[in-house]
């Protein structure tokens, strides 16, 4: 007998929100576990590390017994596992590859603009200066990339018709920018970038990006 | 006085500098550090375990009460804390919700704590869902011996009003206003006929900038504390944009740049209790 998958969740977290928002689309039915992120630092306790994750970080599923951690390499499983369309993780060499390339970006927006967010709203002790500026650098990248594809009338991050996992993984932080003390006002392709990726059919929200309204 | 204000609104009163757990494990040679009123306080215990303040090198006046560090920076607080009955009342759980760094005036940060009109439109599916909007009326008095802010009879029909609730109920409120960035709220238990309380205690960074702290003593024995957290956060993560997108980062007590609604008594009461006591911390002058 199978058990249901269970997401170790923190309603906070936008790496957290990238696996329930893959879920959600992908119509998996799963148990949320809460964790006290903050102010308990309950990934950060014994028995977190020993016995879920121990590099004490969140999200990590549990999908009967399989064990996953790091938000990028569950939506790889996930849309591995679930989409058989293929349409989150296309299965083409070269989308592959810039897929890979992005999820590896979503790390570095992680490292930068979600610290950022950090600082500012639960009092991490992080230089902040160096944070924002890492951001605007990660996100000038981005940006760039945005504005080319839409002269090639793409409008994702991969070269594919439709959002891929890269997109997923790359969203949150960036639209969660502004609570890092991080606007969004010179890069203008991003901004549309997070405006169709709110608009998408099913997008769930959370704390922070509102779900668009009804069209 | 060194602080970023000489409001005596501010520095005679006692303002929360964090959690009391913050002190685990310090002493004066490694004392817990935060910001409060454009300076950074250090906090810790001393020998005898009762908490201590330093602004530089003057002392300042401090206490834990409520599973809080409370510190009055002119060292003459103008009355003693608020009374929080419910923090010690038998069969309560308390559950310190963490500090959440919200960059605008605490006082706008109050009014929204006592606002219900907006419950459908920015907690949808929790404490409100469309069309459900209408804002019953509801009273507002000032108890003249501790000179609170109390609204009551107020009742909001909510889809899920707490993390013990899995359906909805219509949910009667009372909001307390205690000092200009301290609210309290009760609302109907999961526990039939009890309340539970939810206390915001606002950390004054700046004018511009707050650390909201929130506890809740309430009647639960099933969630856990992680739950608990999650749904308090959830709802207070949910505000956090709103606030900080405000045109204007502190609140206007003169003039008619902000227009009330009936629905606002509340927020009309508070700004009118802000102006008879003089309030300049966190305002904005009239344009």
């Amino acid at each position: 007998m199978t058990t249901m998958l269970k997401l170790y969740d923190y309603p906070l977290s936008g790496n957290c929100f990238k696996v329930r928002q893959l879920l959600a689309w992908l119509g998996v039915a799963y148990e949320a576990v809460p964790v006290d992120f903050y102010p308990g630092r309950e990934h950060k306790s014994a028995a977190f590390l020993a016995n879920v994750n121990p590099l004490g970080q969140l999200p990590v599923i549990d999908d009967d017994g399989f064990v996953l951690r790091d938000a990028q390499a569950i939506l790889v499983y996930l849309a591995s596992r679930h989409d058989a369309q293929h349409r989150w993780y296309p299965d083409d060499a070269k989308l592959r590859g810039q897929v890979a390339m992005w999820l590896a970006a979503a790390d570095e927006i992680t490292r930068t603009a979600s610290a950022a967010r950090l600082h500012d709203a639960l009092g991490y002790h992080l230089d902040i200066d160096a944070c924002r500026s890492g951001a605007r650098a990660v996100f000038r990248v981005l940006d760039d990339h945005l504005a080319e594809q839409a002269s090639a009338g793409l409008r994702w991050l991969a070269a594919a018709p439709e959002p891929t996992i890269a997109d997923l993984a790359c969203f949150p932080y960036v639209a969660l920018a502004g609570e890092g003390g991080i606007s969004l006002d010179e890069f203008p392709a991003l901004r549309n970038w997070v405006w169709d990726f709110r608009h998408l059919p099913g997008f769930i929200g959370m704390s922070g990006i509102f779900p668009a309204g009804p069209a | 006085m060194p602080f970023a204000t000489d409001d005596s609104n501010m520095l005679d009163d006692w303002l929360v500098a964090g959690p009391a757990t913050s002190l685990a494990g310090t002493s004066e040679q490694q004392p817990h550090v935060t910001r409060l009123l454009g300076e950074t306080l250090a906090l810790w215990t001393d020998a005898h375990g009762t908490p201590q303040c330093r602004l530089g090198t003057q002392p300042l006046v401090v206490q834990s009460r409520y599973g809080y560090l409370w510190v009055c920076p002119s060292g003459h607080p103008a009355r003693p804390l608020f009374a929080f009955p419910e923090y010690t009342e038998p069969g309560r759980r308390t559950v310190d919700c963490g500090g959440i760094g919200v960059a605008v005036s605490g006082l706008r940060v109050i009014e929204n704590f006592l606002d219900m009109a907006h419950f459908p439109f920015v907690h949808t599916d929790y404490l409100g869902k469309v069309p459900h909007t209408e804002v019953a009326p509801y009273k507002v008095d000032i108890d003249p011996a501790t000179n609170e802010i109390w609204a009551t009879d107020c009742r909001f029909w909510q889809p899920r009003a707490s993390a013990a609730h899995d359906s909805g109920a219509d949910v009667l409120y009372k909001y307390r206003v205690m000092q200009p960035l301290s609210a309290m709220l009760y609302k109907s238990s999961a526990r039939p006929g009890a309340q539970d309380a939810i206390a915001l205690f606002l950390q004054p960074i700046d004018d511009e900038h707050v650390i909201a702290h929130t506890m809740l003593a309430c009647f639960d024995e099933v969630s856990t504390d992680a739950e608990l957290i999650a749904f308090q956060q959830t709802i207070f993560g949910q505000d956090k944009p709103i606030l900080e997108n405000h045109a204007f980062k502190r609140m206007p007590l003169e003039g008619r740049a902000e227009t009330p609604t009936r629905g606002d008594t509340s927020s009309v009461t508070y700004r009118r209790w802000l102006r008879e006591r003089g309030m300049r911390f966190g305002t904005r002058a009239a344009a």
